[in-house]
């Protein structure tokens, strides 16, 4: 009765063979490694530049244990962190000409030291968090009603213009917060407004009511049309993030959304908070400016003669000079899109720009006087200027929708776009958190977690071996397959350990060898009351069951609400601890069944079980343990 | 071996009354410190900086106090965190500065005064933040609350689930008690413990509700306060046992997990100890006073824990 089908024992075997394949890598440790990534969306990391990376190492006389290419970066893995460093240095010498404008990013990182077919099974340590690794966090807020009142300012300028195309005569127009409010003077102004704003304004909903002896057109934005532009924004700010982050020189930087206006930096072995929070909150600006064409700025765009006097020279993005006039037409405040797109005649590629009122109406004025001359649109950072684009002015432009096209692929229109917009935050953010922690006080938290697990599950096993004998024996191997599986599944997820995961770890643990306890405890009595060796077993297991299947529920449900209400440290808690009870359900029942059904399961004389001693209130002799 | 050599049942329920004042007691001076003393907010939950620097030798904290007083900072906290060379300092938020800058501006003041002071971790929390931490934890436990109640109510009887829950949250706020009594930190690993707690003890109540049930059917000859005291008696030894063991993990957090799992271990300690008091002498003695009979459990519960589809041994007979 003690025996498992075939198919259970097949079961157990492959749990054990993938718990353990994908737990392995987590004991190979890491190696110091030299990580080069893409700093610029136009910079492509690809095998030509990995072939370049081991010319480089070759020339330098760094042997390398591993050059791979993955992810889009190239990850050099090195003996010692002394050859980490030399290597750091020639890659960066070789790849980086120019500091001031890097176009890769050559960082210092951690590699796994396990072999090439583990990698290729995707079998990867756990991935350990901010407080386990050393570095720095940040809880930026981005400001949705500042993007949002940003946009109405922008359409009620959109709104102005039009009315003025269609020669709707109106007694003002002007944003309130977040709404737009026009005024007409009679009915018949007012509905051809009305359908204007149908036809043009798809984003904005409207409302006429009489005001005095006129009548007030109030517009707002459509809340689905809101929620497009604050989720807009948050993209926004993030490609923003992700491009300064660049020059930081992260190995991992993890950037991404948190609900609805909220974005998470975590910037792993980032010591200097002080640069990192200059750089997250420094604002890029976008200047619109002419292009002196004079035949002394010619000279000096060649490099024969001196810049004239009221111009600058900037380098374009291919590196050649662009000789530009100090004064700013636009700056990228009037901005207010920059979105790819085809040309619907030519089906160029082309860079679509939209202006706001004010901007609209310099460019309009600025574009009759210069047709046929170039104009320059510069993104400055960090003091540094450079010249995004510098297209020709091919007629007068009216509407504040601009297009740049010409010579562009659709990936060079992409870049652009994606330039012009990046250069500056869609709406201003605030950290609302942020934490450092140094790196020794990671390797500290990792050794006190690991000695925790260890000696506690040490004692546990020690004690349920004592009192439990055999029996003790499989609770604690079925206790150690159940770390195990937990490190596998956590490793197979790369969800993010961190310390309070680790107390998880080692309280799963201890509620884990509940379910053995009762089992066990139950075997007793079963034994207690007269029942035979093989019987008791059965009966132990099939009754205790049920409670541990409830209590465990209980706990999961616990579990469940941390996952779904915790964060931080809370979350980092809940997730190993709904993982740990699942497995614990699986290795202390089903596993270490197993277990005592090899051992017993095929004596069919069985007389005694070791289980430690069965005592019996009744005076009778103690059956003590084989 | 075998530590309990017990020959009849105990008879838990003739003191139930006395139990339960005991906890009654406990548990109203553990509300009344709370409302007394409340709670000792980490910096998630009320807002404002913390930093950990260690020296190379043991700290002064008088000195470390007047080098972050002369920067101007109001309510500043400085006390020692694990060893004597470790120090922690913590700044309430400030409505109109800049709080990031903050950390920047201590370490380098403290950097002056002892060149050896080297910053171990930073945290600094905005203030909408700490409100929204304390209104998910209180939605975490009402959830928790809840889904229990339902689950044990499904499973059992709501006279088990109203038992439970209310042995439970007594558990809880005892916790809770202890942390306003000696002015611990409560902080968010705290918060996970206590949530744990709720959900683990629990556990104890379930297998001590099981055994009631399960003995309302083998003995139809018992009064209700024969099989609770049976039940007990008979779940006491695994009761302990697993305590026992999921202590000594704590334990072992508590010696090798350093000053960051401290509370965390601590809490985990007190609704350990208290789990096993409330599970056996308040839970069920609750269950009782509400009535719970024979009729409330072995109607539905037959045939529903027959066809347990859970159970990989369903079906099976002996």
């Amino acid at each position: 009765m003690n025996r498992y089908p075939v198919w259970k024992y097949v079961i157990i075997l492959v749990a054990l063979v993938v718990g353990g394949l994908y737990a392995l890598p987590n004991f190979f440790g890491e190696s110091p490694a030299v990580q080069v990534s893409s700093a610029k969306p136009t910079v492509k990391v690809d095998i030509s530049t990995l072939s370049r990376v081991e010319e480089v190492l070759k020339t330098a006389g760094i042997a390398a244990d591993l050059v791979t290419l993955e992810n889009a970066s190239i990850k050099v893995r090195l003996g010692t962190t002394d050859e980490q460093l030399k290597a750091k240095d020639a890659i960066q010498k070789a790849l980086v000409p120019d500091v001031a404008n890097p176009g890769y990013v050559v960082a210092l990182n951690l590699l796994a030291r396990s072999p090439a077919w583990l990698r290729a099974m995707h079998a990867a340590p756990m991935y350990l968090g901010l407080d386990l690794r050393g570095g720095v966090h940040f809880m930026l807020q981005v400001d949705m009603q500042a993007a949002l009142t940003k946009r109405a300012e922008s359409l009620a300028g959109d709104v102005r213009t039009s009315m003025r195309e269609k020669n709707i005569r109106h007694s003002g127009i002007s944003r309130n917060g977040q709404t737009i409010e026009v005024l007409f003077r009679d009915v018949p102004t007012l509905s051809a407004a009305k359908a204007v704003f149908q036809d043009q304004f798809p984003d904005l909903q409207t409302v006429d009511a009489p005001s005095g002896t006129e009548f007030k057109l109030t517009a707002a934005i459509k809340p689905e049309a809101a929620r497009r532009i604050q989720d807009q924004a948050l993209k926004q700010n993030i490609t923003t993030l992700h491009n300064r982050i660049n020059e930081l020189g992260v190995a991992e930087p993890v950037i991404q959304q948190q609900g609805l206006d909220r974005i998470v930096v975590q910037l792993p072995g980032v010591q200097d908070t002080a640069k990192a929070k200059d750089i997250l909150g420094r604002t890029a600006t976008l200047e619109v400016r002419m292009v002196d064409e004079s035949t002394e700025a010619r000279a000096a765009e060649l490099g024969t003669g001196v810049v004239p006097f009221g111009s600058e020279r900037y380098p374009e993005r291919n590196g050649q000079a662009v000789i530009v006039k100090k004064q700013v037409i636009l700056t990228g405040e009037n901005l207010t899109d920059a979105q790819p797109g085809f040309d619907s005649q030519t089906q160029e590629p082309t860079v679509n720009l939209n202006l706001d009122a004010k901007g609209t109406r310099i460019f309009r004025d600025i574009t009759r006087e210069n047709v046929g001359k170039r104009m320059a649109i510069l993104l400055f950072e960090k003091g540094k200027g450079e010249v995004v684009t510098a297209p020709v002015i091919r007629t007068e432009i009216g509407g504040g929708r601009v297009q740049i096209s010409g010579r562009m692929t659709t990936v060079e229109a992409n870049d652009t776009a994606l330039l012009l917009r990046a250069g500056s935050l869609a709406a201003p953010m605030e950290i609302i958190e942020e934490t450092t922690i140094g790196p020794s006080l990671g390797a500290e938290n990792i050794a006190k977690g690991f000695n925790s697990v260890t000696w506690g599950f040490l004692a546990v096993a020690l004690f349920m071996c004592a009192y439990y004998a055999l029996f003790g024996v499989f609770s604690s191997i079925a206790l150690a397959f159940n770390l195990l599986l937990l490190v596998a599944v956590l490793s197979m997820l790369q969800a993010t350990l961190t310390l309070p995961g680790m107390a998880a770890m080692a309280l799963v643990l201890g509620m884990a060898i509940d379910s053995n306890v009762l089992i066990n405890e139950r075997i007793r009595e079963e034994l207690r009351n007269g029942a035979s060796a093989q019987a008791a077993i059965h009966t132990g297991y099939d009754r205790a069951w049920a409670t541990i299947f409830d209590s465990n529920i209980t706990t999961l449900i616990a579990g469940m609400a941390l996952l779904a209400f915790g964060s931080g440290p809370v979350r980092g808690f809940a997730v190993v601890h709904c993982l740990g009870i699942m497995t614990s359900m699986f290795s202390g029942v089903f596993f270490s069944r197993g277990l005592v059904n090899i051992w017993y399961g095929r004596k069919n004389r069985l007389k005694t079980v070791s289980i430690g001693t069965v005592w019996r209130p009744d005076g009778g002799t103690d059956l003590k343990s084989e | 071996m075998e530590f309990f050599r017990i020959r009849r049942d105990i008879p838990f329920m003739r003191h139930a009354l006395a139990f339960n004042l005991v906890s009654l007691l406990t548990f109203l001076a553990a509300v009344f410190f709370l409302f007394s003393r409340g709670l000792h907010l980490s910096v998630e939950f009320t807002g404002g900086t913390l930093l950990e620097v260690t020296y190379a030798q043991p700290a002064d904290l008088a000195v470390v106090r007047n080098t972050v007083a002369k920067l101007g900072f109001v309510d500043v906290q400085v006390q020692n965190f694990g060893t004597a060379r470790d120090v922690l300092i913590r700044l309430p938020a400030q409505k109109g500065v800049s709080s990031a800058q903050q950390s920047t501006q201590v370490m380098t003041a403290l950097k002056a005064t002892d060149a050896s002071a080297s910053m171990r971790r930073t945290e600094f929390v905005g203030p909408q933040v700490g409100d929204e931490l304390a209104a998910d934890g209180l939605k975490a436990l009402a959830f928790v609350v809840i889904g229990i109640m339902v689950y044990l109510a499904v499973r059992f009887e709501w006279k088990f689930a109203v038992a439970a829950i209310i042995a439970n949250l007594h558990d809880v706020i005892i916790i809770l008690g202890f942390f306003a009594y000696f002015q611990w930190e409560f902080s968010l690993p705290v918060l996970a413990a206590v949530l744990a707690v709720l959900g683990y003890s629990v556990n104890e109540s379930v297998v001590i509700f099981d055994r009631i049930r399960e003995n309302f059917r083998r003995y139809r000859k018992m009064t209700t306060i024969e099989i609770i005291n049976n039940a007990i008696t008979s779940t006491i030894s695994r009761t302990i046992i697993t305590h026992g063991s999921t202590q000594m993990m704590v334990m072992s957090m508590l010696l090798f997990g350093g000053a960051t799992l401290h509370y965390f271990a601590l809490a985990l300690t007190i609704g350990i100890l208290f789990g096993i008091y409330s599970s056996v002498f308040v839970a069920a003695a609750i269950a009782m006073w509400l009535g719970i009979q024979r009729e409330d459990l072995v109607k539905g519960g037959v045939t529903k824990k027959d066809v347990d589809p859970n159970d990989p041994n369903a079906g099976a007979t002996v």
